[in-house]
């Protein structure tokens, strides 16, 4: 039905380029008014810096932007916001110290005789968030309302400037299943009532629910415009990550069907409200399980809860048989639980000490401040690991922030692989690093689970999760979605259509 | 030489030090004066030791990327502590100056545990935190004092600021003592290693087992430490406690005395001896300007160009500049040379 209106927005061929990067080549996007599209794609496909030159964040080095017709340029976002085009951002990016009202009108107060009308910004406020189906004290301050509400305000302040064009970016990312329900209807009424809408969102389940028409880009260029319901999930998928159903096939051999040791990890319905749905999952000694997800579907998050980097809300976790509770990093690391991040500066490296002192980190963290590692003994072991994982510099005073991803990475290998665990998380491991490093680290890993370790590794690479794991857990939507035996009948589509779920 | 983080501090340090030369052709003569060794240099030690000891613990709160904003409150306090214990108190028993100390201390760790717990466990920010301190601390010691300057005429009280050890003052091994033990719980235990793990990158620290709480609480109660022993210092070498003036500014002082020894403000690594000489910088500064009859006025400014320079001087990017010119034309030269031979 959209077919006969004209398009209210047209951006075509749009062309950015970042020093030495190509983040978007020869672009194009269109919406319709009265639909909700949705825009897709992997980390670093393209879409927030596409958002970021229709709101005037970035601009363009190539292509136009055409408005109900007529070509705009748009300097900064204030000036997108007067075009009537409207971003609500994942994280609510409202003031939650200043009351709903405030929050609403905040840079376009509503004047009378020189001085802000109060009144008239109250039955304002109000007319708007009744036009959401919410009826709440707007005098209120934003913060004692809850996410999904506030997420409405933020909403709220996007429609009441005229809005044309409505992006939302992850607005549900942090909202449980009824507020993200409730949340779509709204959605719903605002498109019944003709505003064009760009949706995005990492939940499959909820791209399906709402959408009409989806967008895919990958690595900044455009892969396609699809009605939603010609589009099977699993092609979604494919096209996400960019590999061709027919093409993708696997010749592993050596992937054995390894005898299973004893039982080491036994989860029972592990959950974190608005992270994890309640998960199972047994890990025996000496296997190497493979997480498989795509973005924002909870791999990552239940890692956090296995190392209790996060705290489970319910849920138990067994070690060797003996129920434990894993509340922080500490306590798992004494279970002989290790974990290496995803975000290796963040949450990994401490940039400014030597490879030698980060690798004994979280040896010495067990051993506690008094019992100190001789500076002798220190040196001898971040020369040994070094040997054994081939970290460039050879130089254990060498500072860490100075090295390559690759070694870095090798680093935060040692600093676990000494404290010698029963369980390792690696999550995306090979990530940023090149090939031979790559490579290094899936034979350790494989060398590692001989000697009797289990591994968890999360990755985005399905190669390397079939070349790697003994099985395979895939996830969706924070849910566990199904457990494969890895095999050489397994292939990367039987994954893939697990991750992207639903009616294939 | 020139790499070390040191190198700028010790150069500053010399110059202000053989500039006084100048001025006083005696300067570094140490004379043995009834038994006790006097001079220009003794005199530093024993007035910069109340600054030095504070700066050894601010250091270790700005590498966990903190700051201790209240230091010059808890001198005030501990001084008026310890003045009012001992104030009366008969001559011959030494039990008034244990008391004191005990006393003195105590609240000085106290006022380290109330802002280790402020800001590790509730997380106000450190600068908050310590905000309060400095405001309620001096109030405090207003109350404990009356408002009143104390005077002590309890003779053993003195001992602790003004008394002679092996011909030295006694402040001067109370320094010692602390920056050793410091340099030994640092270099020798874990805690180095944490402070610093935790100033760089907290969250990294967390994932790698290591009770970041614990180890900021345990640098605000070592700053609170050192300031208490400053104050009774202060406090014992005038025999009075004043709870509106003393310590005033000295948290900035011994900020300033971090930031010159090389340890950044934003965390991570810290250098103890660096402190120690940027402590030294500032008293030596403090001593020259009187000494060289500065007009009183002019004070502050000169301080302040001087530790401008200091901190210019250890910026890369200023001494590239400045000095860039000079590095490339040798380079150059040595080039030119090498050409010539072959």
């Amino acid at each position: 039905m959209q077919e006969q209106k004209t398009p209210r927005l047209v951006m075509e061929g749009i062309t950015k380029e970042f020093p030495g990067v190509k983040a978007l080549s020869n672009v194009s996007f269109q919406l319709f008014p009265g639909e909700v599209h949705s825009l897709m794609g992997e980390n670093g496909a393209g879409k927030s810096t596409l958002i970021k030159v229709l709101t005037g964040v970035y601009s363009n080095d190539e292509g136009t932007v055409k408005l109900e017709g007529s070509p705009i340029h748009v300097a900064n976002p204030l000036e997108a916001q007067d075009l009537g085009i409207s971003t609500v951002y994942q994280e609510v990016n409202l003031c939650s110290n200043l009351s709903v009202v405030e929050n609403i009108f905040i840079g376009r107060q509503i004047m009378k005789k020189g001085r802000i009308d109060w009144k008239e910004m109250k039955s304002r406020a109000e007319e708007v968030l009744a036009r959401l189906n919410l009826t709440i004290d707007v005098t209120k301050l934003l913060s004692s309302y809850s996410v999904a509400i506030q997420q409405m305000v933020a909403i709220g302040r996007a429609l009441n400037v005229s809005a044309r064009v409505l992006i939302l970016d992850e607005p549900t990312s942090s909202l449980d299943t009824d507020e993200v329900n409730q949340l779509f209807g709204v959605i719903r009424k605002l498109k019944d009532e003709g505003l064009a809408i760009v949706f995005i969102s990492h939940f499959l389940d909820q791209i399906y629910e709402i959408s009409d028409r989806i967008t895919v880009l990958r690595n900044g260029e455009l892969v396609g415009e699809y009605m939603t319901k010609d589009l099977p999930r699993i092609e979604l998928v494919s096209k996400m990550i960019g590999k061709e159903l027919d093409a993708v096939s696997s010749n592993r051999d050596e992937v054995a069907k390894k005898e299973r040791g004893e039982v080491l990890l036994e989860v029972e319905q592990l959950a974190r409200k608005g992270s994890v749905e309640p998960f199972n999952l047994d890990l025996h000694k000496g296997e190497i399980v493979g997480l498989a997800g795509l973005l924002g579907s909870g791999r990552t998050e239940l890692a956090r809860l296995l190392f209790g980097a996060d705290k489970a809300d319910s849920g138990e976790i067994k070690i060797n048989g003996s129920k434990t509770k894993l509340n922080i990093p500490k306590q798992a690391i004494s279970k002989g639980i290790a974990f290496c991040s995803e975000d290796r500066k963040a949450e990994g490296i401490i940039p400014d000490l030597t490879i030698r002192e980060n690798i004994i980190l979280a040896m010495q963290g067990i051993n506690g401040v008094f019992n100190y590692i001789p500076k002798k003994r220190q040196i001898e072991i971040a020369d040994e690991y070094i040997k054994l994982l081939n970290i460039n510099p050879r130089n254990p005073e060498q500072l860490i922030k100075n090295l390559s991803g690759g070694n870095q990475q090798k680093v935060m290998l040692a600093r676990w692989l000494i404290t010698n665990p029963e369980l390792l998380i690696l999550d995306e491991p090979t990530r940023g690093i090149d090939i031979g490093a790559k490579a290094e680290i899936m034979k350790l890993m494989i060398s590692l689970s001989k000697d009797g370790m289990s591994i968890l590794f999360i990755s985005s690479e399905l190669e390397e999760v079939l070349r790697t794991c003994n099985k395979i857990v895939v996830m969706r939507d924070r849910e566990k979605v199904s457990e494969i035996d890895n095999g050489k009948q397994v292939t990367q589509q039987d994954i893939m259509k697990q991750m992207a779920g639903g009616v294939v | 030489m020139a790499k070390s983080k040191l190198f700028w501090p010790i150069m500053v340090l010399v110059f202000i030090l053989v500039f006084n030369l100048f001025f006083d052709p005696s300067f570094f003569t140490v004379e043995i004066r009834n038994g006790r060794f006097t001079g220009s240099l003794i005199d530093i030690l024993n007035r910069g030791a109340p600054l030095m000891l504070i700066s050894i613990g601010m250091t270790l709160v700005i590498a966990t990327k903190g700051i201790d904003l209240g230091v010059g409150s808890v001198i005030a306090m501990s001084g008026a502590v310890g003045a009012m214990t001992v104030t009366g108190s008969p001559e011959g028993s030494l039990t008034p100056l244990f008391l004191a100390i005990v006393l003195a201390l105590g609240v000085s760790v106290l006022t380290g545990v109330w802002n280790g717990v402020l800001v590790s466990r509730i997380g106000v920010q450190p600068i908050v935190a310590t905000l309060i301190l400095m405001v309620a601390g001096r109030g405090v010691a207003q109350l404990i004092t009356n408002g009143q300057i104390t005077t002590v005429y309890y003779e053993p009280y003195k001992f602790i600021g003004g008394g002679y050890l092996l011909m030295l003052p006694l402040s001067i091994f109370i320094v010692a003592f602390v920056f050793l033990i410091a340099l030994y719980l640092t270099r020798k235990t874990s805690i180095g290693l944490f402070i610093e793990s935790v100033g760089a990158n907290p969250s990294a620290s967390r994932l790698s087992g290591i009770n970041s709480k614990n180890i900021i609480l345990m640098v605000y109660m070592f700053s609170g430490l050192c300031a208490g022993i400053g104050g009774l210092i202060l406090s014992s070498n005038v025999a009075s406690a004043d709870g509106n003036n003393a310590g005033l500014w000295y948290e900035l002082d011994a900020i300033l005395a971090v930031v010159i020894g090389g340890t950044s403000l934003m965390g991570g690594r810290f250098f103890l001896t660096g402190t120690i000489i940027g402590a030294l910088i500032i008293q030596s500064l403090t001593t020259t300007i009187y000494s060289i009859g500065v007009p009183a006025e002019t004070n502050l400014v000169v301080k302040a160009v001087v530790v401008l320079i200091v901190c210019l001087l250890q910026s890369p990017e200023f001494r590239n500049k400045v000095f860039g010119a000079f590095t490339r034309k040798g380079i150059k030269d040595t080039k030119d040379k090498g050409v010539t031979l072959s």
